[in-house]
């Protein structure tokens, strides 16, 4: 499953060639031009079956959140600092792989015995985490790793299967969005459609921005794996996403207000269908699509994802039957955007 | 120019709804400019088109207001058909307890708060909801993503104007009252009605790559310091259009600042310098546009700014339409 190898490849934002080369190899046959720009986006057209009436724009980023190593300690361990968001909560006594060698290496921690009573109620600071590899010394660790080098987490993907196909892995934002782009790609639309597989996001959108700058495009779609926040509450709030409940639609987050006119497509694609979406809560978070929308004189953008729990942690959960919907909904739509009428 | 003003600030039109104000600016714009168009964002684009006058070097000058105004969105529908609800803009949760808000569609809703814990807790927004008057969830019509802007009439004090959304239709009325009272002019004058500015600049900066002014102003509403135990800050009502010098996101031009406090001299238009401590305005980001936009502010001083209940000084407002009429009638002299 492309899902799995996307999942597991390393691709710290500023770093993103395994997942380049993976995503090249599996749509080079399926495209009629591609290219990588100078900041490391993946730029593939494939061409419309008739006039396309809209030069149409989909993004997905290929960088993941993770580690940069700072400053190597005399005893041989690794400082470090977040690349992109990162709850240090998440770090304590991780598994972690170094640079272009993959060096394993583990994030030290406490141990409970040695807990005072006041540390338990405290959150470590990131800046007070090291990774430990093994070593003994710093002269031995510098023959393994240099300042500078990213580390991801060591993650094996995992079906955990039942109803709603469940699957298990790192970097599900955005990997399942590359995946599904490039899944779309196994057919041709009435649109020109320029698939756009983006760098640097989780550090601000950077690579969207120049990609949406070079292909110009009248309208954008985004594809992500989105926060989803469904586990019972004890007040009646809203979940963020729900799992198994099929893509989900954004009208505003904090970096896009969607165009409504490509909401409106999606939903009405959706109920004619059959396909299963919901409204992703408004005001959280940022996509792409919140640099897209703003190149040039403007671009009508919308975001589709995927939901995806516990997305920045090593561990996040999706439901292959949401992918399949996305996918559905995603081609559906793009069979009817050449109809859309930008004008007003 | 009160009917305009009226029509204006009681439309419905929070950052990416401004589909029915761009809809009354049309109407009125339209026998005043030579070209009309909508960008891909929803900007409004405007062109008065310039007769050369020998001895004046005609510029491509930019003035813009944003359509926009703050409100709420609708981010769950609990069991019992109550709506959560987040910002879209800088909204304060106090001024939403005891307001009402009107969705696109008309419909009105009643702002409520759970019970507070303290007695003097400070109202949070997610612990509010909107009661639109739903016996239960199957009968209700609202979903997720649904928009409501505040409801409040636009009231005549005489001197003193009170309405929602001032924030920034006192500036697009003025652009429309300089529009129709500019009879001729040596530049080209693009009368750009912006969207989105309330949740980041953004139709501004996308309108500003399409346009590629020489010269932008943007004219927008800023905050006074002459209410009781207000925040010190050198802007009263009445004293006049404010010319910004500096507000939280950009340095004004000086050449621009000069050139309208000049003028405004020699109209004896009353005016005052602006420093503003907080905000910022379109100006911003025309001003990094491209290869960079001479770019200024003119301001209208505004009590309560994003409050359902905005207040203007009349005078201050005809004192900008007429410094705007003769800025634009002559040279630009940027010093």
């Amino acid at each position: 499953m492309l899902l799995k190898e996307l999942s597991e490849a390393f691709g710290v934002s500023g770093h993103e060639d395994a997942v380049r080369q993976l995503i090249l190899d599996a749509i080079k046959d399926r495209v009629d031009e591609y290219n990588v720009d100078a900041l490391g986006n993946l730029i593939a057209l494939k061409r419309g079956t008739g006039p396309s009436q809209h030069k149409v724009m989909v993004a997905a980023h290929m960088d993941e959140v993770g580690l940069m190593i700072l400053h190597i300690e005399k005893e041989g361990s690794l400082r470090f600092h977040p690349v992109g968001g990162i709850d240090p909560r998440v770090l304590l006594a991780k598994k972690v792989l170094i640079g272009d060698d993959k060096v394993p290496g583990v994030i030290g921690m406490k141990p409970i015995h040695l807990l005072e009573p006041k540390e338990r109620q405290r959150v470590v600071k990131d800046q007070e985490l090291h990774i430990d590899i093994g070593t003994s010394s710093k002269e031995e660790t510098e023959k393994l790793v240099k300042i500078g080098d990213y580390a991801a987490f060591d993650i094996s993907f995992r079906e955990l299967g039942g109803e709603l196909r469940t699957v298990k892995g790192k970097a599900f934002d955005d990997r399942v969005g590359c995946a599904v782009l490039v899944e779309l790609l196994r057919t041709s639309y009435p649109v020109d459609l320029y698939a756009a597989f983006t760098v640097q996001e989780e550090v601000g959108l950077r690579g969207a921005r120049v990609a949406a700058y070079s292909i110009a495009p009248d309208l954008a779609f985004a594809l992500e794996g989105t926060i989803c926040d469904d586990l019972p509450k004890k007040r009646d709030i809203s979940p963020t996403t729900k799992l198994g409940a099929g893509p989900a639609i954004t009208i505003m987050d904090r970096s896009v207000i969607a165009d409504r006119r490509l909401v409106q497509l999606l939903v009405d694609t959706a109920e004619k269908n059959g396909i299963p979406y919901q409204f992703k809560q408004p005001g959280l978070g940022g996509t792409d699509a919140g640099a897209i929308h703003l190149s040039r004189e403007g671009v009508p953008s919308v975001v589709v994802s995927v939901p995806a729990r516990y997305i920045h942690s090593p561990a996040c959960l999706l439901s292959l039957n949401d992918f399949d919907n996305t996918v559905r909904l995603m081609r559906e739509s793009l069979a009817k955007v050449n109809e859309l009428d930008l004008s007003r | 120019m009160k009917e305009l003003i009226k029509e204006l600030t009681e439309a419905f039109g929070p950052s990416g709804n401004e589909d029915a104000v761009r809809e009354i600016i049309k109407k009125h714009v339209a026998e005043h400019v030579d070209e009309v168009r909508v960008d891909p964002l929803g900007n409004l684009i405007t062109l008065k088109k310039g007769k050369p006058k020998s001895g004046v070097q005609s510029r491509k000058i930019m003035l813009a207001a944003h359509m926009d105004e703050i409100g709420v969105i609708i981010s769950y529908v609990d069991d019992k058909g109550f709506l959560r609800f987040t910002r879209v803009g800088g909204v304060f949760p106090l001024t939403l307890l005891g307001s009402r808000v009107v969705f696109a569609d008309g419909s009105t809703g009643v702002i409520g708060r759970e019970k507070p814990e303290k007695r003097d807790e400070f109202p949070r927004m997610d612990k509010m909801y909107i009661d639109v008057g739903a016996v239960d969830k199957e009968h209700l019509n609202r979903k997720v993503g649904d928009v409501a802007a505040f409801v409040r009439p636009f009231v005549d004090l005489g001197q003193r104007l009170t309405a929602k959304a001032f924030d920034d239709r006192i500036g697009c009325a003025i652009l429309l009252q300089t529009a129709l009272e500019l009879k001729t002019t040596p530049h080209d004058v693009y009368f750009v009605f912006t969207v989105q500015e309330e949740v980041g600049l953004r139709g501004a900066l996308t309108s500003a790559f399409g346009v590629e002014p020489d010269v932008a102003i943007a004219v927008d509403v800023t905050l006074t310091g002459d209410t009781p135990e207000a925040h010190p800050m050198a802007v009263s009502l009445g004293a006049g259009p404010a010319i910004k010098v500096k507000d939280r996101g950009m340095l004004a031009h000086s050449g621009v600042k000069n050139w309208m406090a000049n003028t405004a001299e020699r109209l004896g238009v009353p005016y005052q310098f602006e420093v503003l401590e907080g905000g910022t305005t379109d100006a911003m980001a025309i001003q990094t546009s491209r290869a960079g936009v001479a770019a200024g502010v003119l301001s209208i001083p505004c009590r309560y700014v994003h409050s359902p209940s905005e207040m203007v000084d009349y005078d201050d407002v005809q004192n900008a339409v007429k410094l705007l009429v003769g800025l634009l009638s002559g040279p630009v002299d940027l010093g």
